[in-house]
């Protein structure tokens, strides 16, 4: 059946016709929907690891019983991921285990922009890239086939545009594959040094067959046009250089590692100039110079950002869109992504800016408060951070500093890596105050749940994470859990912590505004009679609250009663719409 | 066979995701090569979107490069302004008259343009300014904003109305597919 398929879903049904057993994951944009869409098939097992290196080990071990395993992450995942994966390369498996890893050149949604290919090179296994969603699905088939055949993982890599683009993709039968036997076997699976050093010996060799398979294979695909230029390129690059080149000579790479020197050769043979055409960085630019062939390649494409058509033709044949011309002559405001209206992070971030406090913040939605007009963050560096951030700045700077210092994070992001974060500072007899921000939901992702709301991916009701017990277990005797839409209690609440010498969490509890279940009584709107033009209800930066000159107006269709800006106005000028004065 | 690039535009959250989906599907016709490209994650909380529909023979890349959109759907005005450039010479405009102020027309440090539409109309004279919030409110949903717009889309391009109710019903839920109907019958009959 013809269907338009995301990228992501496209991997996702492709796991299905693989015959996957096990999959598994931690949210993360560009990646989230695989694994979405994988718990949508009943018949395999899915969850949401608590971060990126249990999921991958719970893949593994499932891959080693014997059972077809997937798992998915975006590119930063895989850091925290890279300790089993360098491991399982020398490990190999039982039945075919698939990493799919989801880079985001240009940064759309992501703190870096690294390029998660140098994990194939490094880690010694292979890698396949595919260029539109049937790839995406064909490209999932083939790589449970090379895992199992070659004894490794194989890494299967996607970029934002391949994720998150819809095409063609003709949906297959699910494949019968049955769990492979299981048999304990020392020397292949339990890695230490005397075994390692056995394996690391067939990981050279496996890497010699698969460099010999990567010259023969039909993942990568010599197109001869025009022989003046050849093109080689792989993924998304290759959709914009068939756009901007059209008909020249192309290598286009399924198989991005390992990369077959005859190969090269062979292609290199059939055109006059080459250029390598890759986001990011030049990866397989190296690889094809380390064989003595000359290309053009990041001498004059951008090593940062995305490319489309246009950067190719601008840089490769210096042809410039005509956009000097200037349609309207006026400065167009930038619509940065906010908070929505009625977050709960909105209440919190208000009194941290009205304390004037350094804020060590961290990964999600509300990495959006460093943004004006709340402007109440520090530093974000990756999941987890903000604790050990926030007690690297008390040990540097001394007590008096982190007396007006807040480590900040989500409930997720606190599961995924700020627990041990939190160890640190009680054991190291730090005074960090935590604010863990528990909106009952992963966020910024698009609602996944997650240990601490109760429910798995498939929405069954399971155990849940208390954060009070655990902060209590860890050591810390303070924990204060708090509403943030009621800012003066708030406020009270983390002065004192802020003032005792000792670790605390605050848990700022309130759910996500956009869960279903949360209601609210619907719009405000302002009482004109009342209304001082204080624009005091400005600062919480709400888009619903919308500045009219003098006045401040009410946006009621995007307004859904959460009613901060009554809590934060002098004036009690704030009603709800249909109240006593319509 | 259809050939066409169309972009939707719009604040995170107005529903460009769901028209794109319809609209792409319809592409599905006639044998022709489809490819969508949608945003998601922190871009879309709140902030400017746009997402690529390309229809034709044979499709390549994803992205709609400037001056190369056939159609302009915006959901919001300023929207309209910001992506204009992508708009190829005599292509079409769809504007929702709805305003959505940025952060930073909200806090005053900058100012929501004036006369948007008058002035997109005197560089595209194919300019159709629809208040389609006001529409999808008497149809009985708010959200329903984006089945106007396609529905006013619709009209102008030689596809059979039924394949575009086909492919709604294809993807929307069924306790929503009435109210969204409506809606794009709304948009349809403009």
């Amino acid at each position: 059946m013809k269907k338009l398929l995301l990228g992501n879903e496209a991997v996702a049904r492709g796991a299905y016709e693989a015959g996957v057993r096990v999959a598994t994951a931690y949210p993360g944009t560009p990646s989230t929907e695989i694994t979405e869409n994988i718990s949508k098939y009943d018949d395999i097992y899915t969850e949401w690891s608590p971060n990126e290196k249990v999921a991958l080990e719970v893949a593994i071990g499932s891959a080693i019983a014997g059972g077809r395993s997937i798992c998915s992450m975006k590119h930063v995942g895989l850091n925290v991921a890279a300790d089993p994966l360098f491991t399982a390369s020398y490990t190999g498996i039982n039945a075919g285990l698939v990493i799919v890893v989801a880079d985001d050149p240009g940064m759309h949604s992501s703190q870096n922009e690294q390029d998660s290919r140098y994990y194939a090179l490094s880690a010694r296994v292979p890698m396949l890239e595919p260029s539109d969603s049937k790839e995406c699905k064909d490209f999932i088939l083939r790589a449970f086939e090379m895992s199992e055949n070659y004894d490794c993982p194989v890494i299967l890599r996607l970029t934002t545009r391949i994720a998150h683009s819809r095409s063609i993709v003709e949906t297959g039968e699910k494949q019968d594959i049955e769990l492979n036997e299981y048999k304990k076997d020392t020397d292949k699976y339990v890695m230490m040094p005397a075994m390692a050093r056995k394996r690391h010996v067939e990981v050279e060799k496996r890497m010699e067959f698969l460099t010999e398979y990567s010259h023969k294979t039909d993942l990568n695909e010599i197109i001869l046009g025009s022989r003046d230029i050849g093109i080689i390129t792989s993924g998304i690059s290759y959709q914009y250089a068939r756009e901007a080149f059209g008909n020249v000579s192309y290598l286009k790479l399924g198989m991005i590692y390992p990369i077959s020197e005859t190969l090269i050769r062979t292609f290199a043979k059939e055109v006059k100039k080459i250029f390598v055409i890759e986001e990011l960085e030049p990866f397989i630019e190296n690889i094809v110079k380390q064989y003595g062939i000359h290309v053009i390649g990041k001498d004059l494409l951008p090593r940062i950002g995305e490319f489309s058509s246009q950067i190719l033709k601008e840089n490769l044949y210096n042809k410039r869109c005509s956009d000097e011309e200037v349609l309207i002559n006026q400065v167009i405001p930038p619509r940065p992504p906010v908070m929505c209206a009625g977050c709960p992070h909105r209440g919190m971030f208000y009194v941290l800016k009205k304390l004037k406090l350094t804020v060590s913040g961290d990964i999600g939605c509300y990495t959006l408060g460093a943004l004006s007009p709340t402007d109440a963050m520090d530093t974000c560096i990756c999941m987890g951070a903000s604790i050990g951030v926030a007690h690297g700045m008390e040990k540097a700077r001394g007590r008096s500093f982190s007396k007006k210092t807040v480590a900040i994070l989500g409930d997720s992001t606190f599961i995924h890596s700020g627990i041990t974060g939190l160890i640190d500072v009680v054991y190291n007899k730090g005074n960090s105050t935590v604010i863990i921000l528990d909106n009952s939901i992963t966020g910024m992702t698009g609602h996944q749940q997650n240990p601490s709301t109760g429910f798995t991916i498939k929405n069954e009701p399971t155990k849940k994470v208390d954060f009070v017990k655990l902060a209590n277990a860890v050591g810390i005797e303070r924990v204060r859990v708090t509403n943030p839409f009621d800012t003066s209690e708030f406020e009270k609440v983390l002065k004192e912590e802020l003032a005792v010498d000792e670790p605390s969490v605050i848990i700022s509890q309130s759910p996500c505004a956009l869960l279903k279940h949360v209601k609210y009584d619907g719009p405000m709107k302002i009482n004109k009679d009342k209304c001082k033009s204080c624009k005091m209800c400005l600062a919480i930066g709400c888009p619903a609250i919308v500045n009219k000159g003098d006045n401040t107006e009410i946006n009621e269709t995007m307004c859904i009663g959460c009613e901060l800006c009554s809590d934060v106005c002098k004036f009690d000028c704030f009603e709800r719409v249909g109240g006593k004065n319509d | 066979m259809i050939n066409l690039n169309i972009m939707l535009v719009g604040v995170g959250g107005q529903g460009t995701l769901l028209a794109s989906r319809i609209l792409g599907n319809v592409g599905l016709q006639d044998n022709n090569d489809v490819k969508v490209s949608e945003v998601h994650g922190m871009s879309q909380r709140g902030g400017s979107v746009v997402t690529y529909v390309k229809i034709g023979a044979k499709i390549y890349s994803p992205l709609i490069e400037k001056y190369e959109a056939d159609i302009i759907i915006a959901f919001e005005q300023l929207e309209a302004m910001r992506w204009i450039g992508y708009l190829r010479e005599n292509g079409k405009m769809i504007i929702n008259t709805q305003k959505i102020d940025p952060m930073p027309v909200i806090t005053g440090k900058m100012n929501y343009p004036d006369n948007i539409i008058k002035q997109i109309k005197n560089i595209y004279s194919n300019t159709v300014a629809v208040d389609a919030l006001g529409i999808a409110k008497e149809c009985g949903n708010i959200k329903s904003v984006n089945m106007v717009l396609l529905g006013c889309m619709a009209a102008s391009v030689n596809v059979d109305k039924s394949i575009w109710i086909n492919s709604m019903r294809d993807i929307i839920p069924d306790k929503y597919i009435d109210v969204n109907i409506k809606a794009f019958e709304a948009g349809y009959s403009l």
